[in-house]
């Protein structure tokens, strides 16, 4: 007799159906609107969930395996890295500067997209979408820890690794890229996935991770690229689904095609304006540079971003506004970044420097149309007073750009030699942009950015100085107060690198690994 | 644009006047000295003379550069919000018209920065 038996295992394409889609369900006693509250109120219009294509077939168990296996691999090289005291194998003490900038800016924003796509993962009414950010997010606080866990090596070496999270809600120059981030997740759920599922995963991705990866198998930094080389296939799983959402949306209605293309302006500007900070980092700290802002911007942006927005056009989008300014600022903004670090670089959490001699030539033949016009005389200068100990430490607070809060240290598209100023009256009020792009942002949703928590404004009102601090007391110095509340440590964390505590350690550890004496 | 929200979305400015302990905001910038990489912010008394600011205030910000001891203050051009404007440097910040977060800026003929350089 024949016995119908069951197939014990499910083929992979049943499988996938079963564990994501097939995990949803029609709500019976509860109305879909009170369910996801947050899917209609941006005005995207969305008409048949089903339409979403998953962009790769991943389930739940399978993923746990293949991130286990993946881990292992990575805590073992990161072990083996403590253990051979690989941190003095990095080319320079410099370096750990970039790692300080990475550990304190960035990964916390990891913590912060974990955050983002959890939130996201539960509001849409899709569940094909809804398993995909779920594992984005999962992915999302895999990488916060696993840089942390790598980072953490240092910071029983070097100073400024100490106390990343605490500082990225204090911090002047790290308000930056916090405040990216919260105007992200306070956003909602579409212009979310526009703004980090698209514009900053899929388009902008590469020139965040590919200088800080990179830039540390130049420099020797084994811990950091192997973190980097493990994320690596998330991100390429992230980079689909950034492409996948915009498409669909577009797909859906027609009205959503406005709607996307202003956040897609919103957001690239937005992500822009943060690489600052990258562009600054490879052109002036890392000691073996891999290839110049300009040319990473070139290649990244202008090739790929280019291809990609041609790409795009037959759903009705052009490329990003401010491309112009863009591309000619891109001779400058690292630059100019530098230069404010340098000057503040009393209260920066990690040292700074003028370049070489060897390190400048590189400039003003990577930069041929601006390095040796604008910017060498003024390093120049710095390095020859710096030399007579009169190292230039500026004290007075600067101005900051409403939006994007970086010091207003742009200058006007075509003409390096002016500052960018534009302002605007709401309510009664002035505000101020480093740009028309942050101006333009500020004026579609005024009431979200007059919250802005802007560092210097926060000094001056009295909120960034320790608990018991007394402002009125006699000798009362508020330089000092501030960083005691950003829980930098004066003298060690901060100033110059040439006298620093790094400095002095890294050459003393490195020249008992290498010699006698 | 209003800020799509699901309820009513208020909220009180950060930086409103009340929140600076008496003082208001004043940005200023110096034309041509790239070298200070943005403008300055200062919390201010509104009843300081103009020429307490320019005399006591502003060296300290601005001091470093080799330039600022070389500044004709008689000729310095300024503006207000990036046009042409007269102080009167006699009178208070406020009876110059300067209110919470206005941003002036000063240009001083022949002086171009570091080599010229506007740094």
């Amino acid at each position: 007799m024949d016995m119908q038996v069951a197939k014990k295992k499910l083929g992979l394409k049943e499988r996938y159906q079963v564990m994501t889609r097939g995990l949803d369900w029609t709500p019976s006693y509860q109305k879909m609107e009170d369910i996801y509250p947050y899917a209609a109120y941006e005005g995207i219009k969305i008409h048949d969930w089903d339409k979403w294509e998953d962009p790769f077939r991943l389930t739940m168990d399978a993923y746990w395996k293949y991130q286990a296996e993946k881990e292992r691999k990575l805590y073992a090289i990161i072990d083996a890295y403590a253990q051979n005291n690989g941190h003095l194998n990095v080319t320079d003490a410099r370096y750990l500067n970039a790692v300080k900038l990475f550990l304190t800016g960035i990964s916390p924003l990891e913590y912060m997209a974990h955050r983002g796509f959890a939130h996201v993962g539960r509001q849409f009414p899709g569940a094909g979408p809804r398993v995909a950010c779920l594992m984005q997010s999962i992915d999302e606080i895999r990488h916060a820890q696993t840089q942390i866990h790598s980072l953490s090596n240092y910071n029983k070496y070097y100073n400024g690794f100490h106390d990343f999270r605490h500082m990225l809600e204090r911090v002047w120059y790290l308000s930056v890229p916090r405040s990216f981030f919260d105007d992200a997740v306070t956003a909602g759920p579409f212009e979310f996935m526009v703004a980090i599922g698209f514009s900053f995963e899929y388009v902008l991705t590469n020139l965040l991770f590919v200088p800080f990866v990179s830039g540390a198998a130049y420099n020797g930094d084994m811990g950091t690229m192997t973190f980097g080389f493990s994320a690596q296939s998330d991100e390429a799983r992230h980079m689909t689904l950034g492409l996948e959402v915009i498409k669909f949306i577009l797909e859906q209605d027609p009205d959503n095609l406005p709607i996307v293309q202003r956040w897609i302006d919103k957001w690239m500007w937005r992500g822009y304006r943060v690489l600052t900070l990258v562009g600054m980092m490879m052109d002036y700290m890392l000691p073996k540079r891999i290839m110049s802002w300009k040319e990473a911007w070139e290649v990244y942006f202008e090739e790929n971003g280019g291809a990609l927005f041609k790409d795009l056009a037959r759903y009705g989008i052009r490329p990003p506004k401010w491309l112009d300014q863009i591309s000619f600022d891109k001779d400058h903004i690292s630059h100019q970044a530098w230069a404010t670090f340098y000057q503040y670089g009393a209260a920066a959490a990690f040292n700074t420097w003028t370049p070489n001699d060897e390190e400048m030539d590189w400039l003003s033949q990577k930069y041929p149309n601006s390095f040796d016009k604008y910017y060498r005389p003024r390093l120049e200068y710095w390095r020859e007073q710096a030399a007579q100990g009169k190292r230039f430490y500026n004290k007075t607070l600067p101005m900051l750009c409403q939006t994007c809060q970086i010091p207003m240290l742009f200058t006007e598209p075509g003409d390096p030699t002016k500052i960018c100023y534009r302002e605007v009256d709401y309510q009664g009020s002035k505000y101020h942009f480093c740009s028309d792009g942050c101006k333009e942002i500020f004026e579609y949703e005024p009431e979200k950015y007059v919250q802005a928590w802007l560092p210097v404004h926060q000094i001056y009102q009295g909120n960034c100085f320790p608990e018991g601090a007394d402002p009125t007391a006699e000798g009362f110095d508020p330089l000092a107060e501030v960083l005691k509340y950003y829980h930098v440590e004066m003298g060690r964390d901060n100033l110059d690198f040439e006298g620093s505590e790094d400095q002095k350690n890294f050459d003393q550890w490195r020249g008992q690994a290498t010699k006698n004496a | 644009m209003a800020v799509a929200a699901l309820r009513k979305y208020e909220f009180e400015p950060a930086d409103a006047p009340a929140k600076f302990h008496g003082a208001q905001l004043l940005y200023v910038g110096w034309e041509d000295h790239l070298m200070f990489c943005a403008p300055f912010a200062f919390p201010l008394p509104p009843t300081m003379p103009f020429r307490a600011m320019v005399e006591q205030v502003l060296p300290g910000a601005f001091g470093y550069h080799p330039d600022f001891a070389r500044i004709d203050w008689a000729k310095a051009e300024w503006f207000k919000s990036g046009r042409p404007w007269t102080p009167d440097f006699d009178k208070s910040l406020a009876d110059n018209g300067l209110g919470h977060k206005d941003v002036i800026r000063f240009r001083t003929q022949g002086l171009t920065g570091i080599a010229g350089s506007c740094s």
